[in-house]
């Protein structure tokens, strides 16, 4: 080779032009794929809403199974009868609520202002769902998902997921058998909005006390299952105004 | 072999056991420990390393004449990082499932030291076609160690292989739990990771006493 590589003009201009080309390469990918992206996303959110309320494809047993993408807007708009906005006292309806970003909400909440929160109700076999999403910190990084109550606030189902949880540890909040877990269980404590407690000293691992607000943690991810807890409880505390007029029906 | 020569044959093989990245060379020991709690896990990094690895050390391999060699390891970050979020961003459009499970590798891949080791160790120095081999031989050498600390973390911590139940169900107690067996917890946080691979490393030296370094 004939270019001395170890001037520092080169070193200069070897450096802008692999800027240059690795950044149009990604900036050309990025664009070329974001609306299937989007799409990919949009399915995931309803997939996840759908699931916290029971309507999933789940067996007795095994792992979980959401309405596979080509159904899950049609069984959207099936069961999801409701997509609440709430900001302060106002409550409007808005068909695109699941697609607001909590993480901003939660940002503008933290500032003072009135955050735009969403709540979605849905109704299966004349049973009324309402769902609410979460969304925290885990270990590493952010760590979220739905909860649907009745009108008792007895939780009928949640999902989780995590961005990047340690895989075979905090990773398994979205494995069933630590969701499954909170199903039966009640986000409230006579009048106190709890939430639920992912609980070390729980000694209940099939979770067989549903009056506890605890369910039993996961070995090896104790920041996750803190997470998890603060979650939740931060969320339902979110929507408190609004959860005391549903029980107050 | 007739497509290799016995030196690049050698290039596969040398990592698998007497030139392994973890036992060996002791690189990527980091992720060794963090993933192998569960044998899918394990599957998933290695499977994604063995790609990242072969590909990187033939781009590498290509431009390895024109690298400035002052930045050359910031231009090796930069090639890993490039082909991690390509491959991601591709997979997010056509294979929305399976990228949900590696996105939480993408970070663990890039910072990877078994990578930027043999970057800086082999294709700055190869033609593409050995970088290649090089690549996925490590990636493989490394592959192997983590899928069999997963098999005995996740058999003695958690009872299951893949997720399956093998050794019965432990709160019911039946199968091998009826007996009073019990799941090791200790097996499924890292520092368990540390002492398999060390009980890895003796065997393979006391097998192969060549490998005992000298003091």
């Amino acid at each position: 080779m004939a270019i001395n590589t170890d001037k520092n003009v080169y070193t200069v201009v070897f450096a802008a032009l692999m800027v240059v080309v690795v950044g149009s390469v990604l900036a050309f990918l990025a664009s070329a794929l974001s609306e299937r992206i989007k799409e990919n996303e949009r399915f995931e959110k309803q997939q996840n809403i759908l699931y916290a309320m029971g309507v999933n494809e789940n067996e007795d047993k095994g792992n979980v199974n959401f309405i596979p993408t080509d159904r899950v807007e049609d069984e959207f708009s099936k069961y999801i009868t409701e997509q609440l906005v709430i900001s302060g006292d106002q409550i409007t309806n808005d068909d695109e609520a699941y697609l607001i970003d909590l993480k901003k909400q939660l940002a503008l909440a933290k500032n003072g202002e009135t955050p735009k929160l969403p709540l979605f109700i849905g109704e299966k076999e004349a049973k009324k769902y309402y769902i609410i999403p979460m969304y925290g910190k885990g270990l590493w990084d952010a760590i979220w998902g739905f909860i649907a109550l009745d009108d008792q606030l007895v939780v009928q189902g949640v999902y989780f997921d995590h961005k990047g949880e340690t895989p075979g540890l905090g990773a398994n909040i979205k494995q069933r058998y630590f969701m499954d877990d909170f199903t039966g269980e009640s986000i409230l404590d006579g009048t106190r909005y709890a939430g639920i407690a992912v609980a070390k000293g729980n000694n209940d691992p099939v979770n067989k006390i549903k009056d506890d607000n605890e369910v039993d943690a996961l070995a090896g991810a104790t920041i996750t299952g803190n997470g998890v807890s603060a979650m939740i409880r931060e969320s339902v505390n979110l929507y408190k105004n609004y959860l005391e007029t549903i029980r107050a029906k | 072999m007739a497509l290799l020569t016995k030196k690049d044959a050698n290039l596969i093989l040398d990592p698998l056991a007497d030139n392994n990245p973890i036992t060996i060379q002791v690189l990527g020991i980091c992720s060794a420990l963090a993933i192998t709690a569960e044998l899918k896990a394990s599957v998933v990094m290695a499977l994604s390393v063995i790609f990242v690895l072969g590909l990187g050390n033939v781009v590498i391999s290509l431009i390895r004449n024109i690298i400035p060699s002052k930045i050359r390891i910031i231009v090796q970050l930069i090639v890993v990082a490039t082909l991690v979020i390509i491959v991601d961003q591709v997979l997010k459009a056509f294979a929305y499932e399976l990228s949900k499970t590696l996105a939480v590798f993408v970070g663990l891949i890039i910072t990877n030291c078994i990578i930027m080791g043999r970057f800086e160790a082999f294709a700055l120095g190869n033609g593409p076609w050995r970088s290649f081999l090089d690549g996925i031989g490590n990636a493989l050498g490394y592959g192997v160690i983590l899928i069999i600390v997963g098999f005995f973390r996740e058999l003695l911590g958690s009872g299951t292989l893949f997720g399956i139940p093998v050794l019965g169900n432990p709160i019911e107690k039946t199968g091998l739990y009826s007996t009073g067996y019990e799941n090791n917890g200790f097996m499924i946080i890292p520092p368990a990771a540390l002492i398999v691979v060390g009980i890895i490393i003796w065997v393979q030296r006391s097998r192969n006493r060549a490998l005992i370094e000298e003091n």
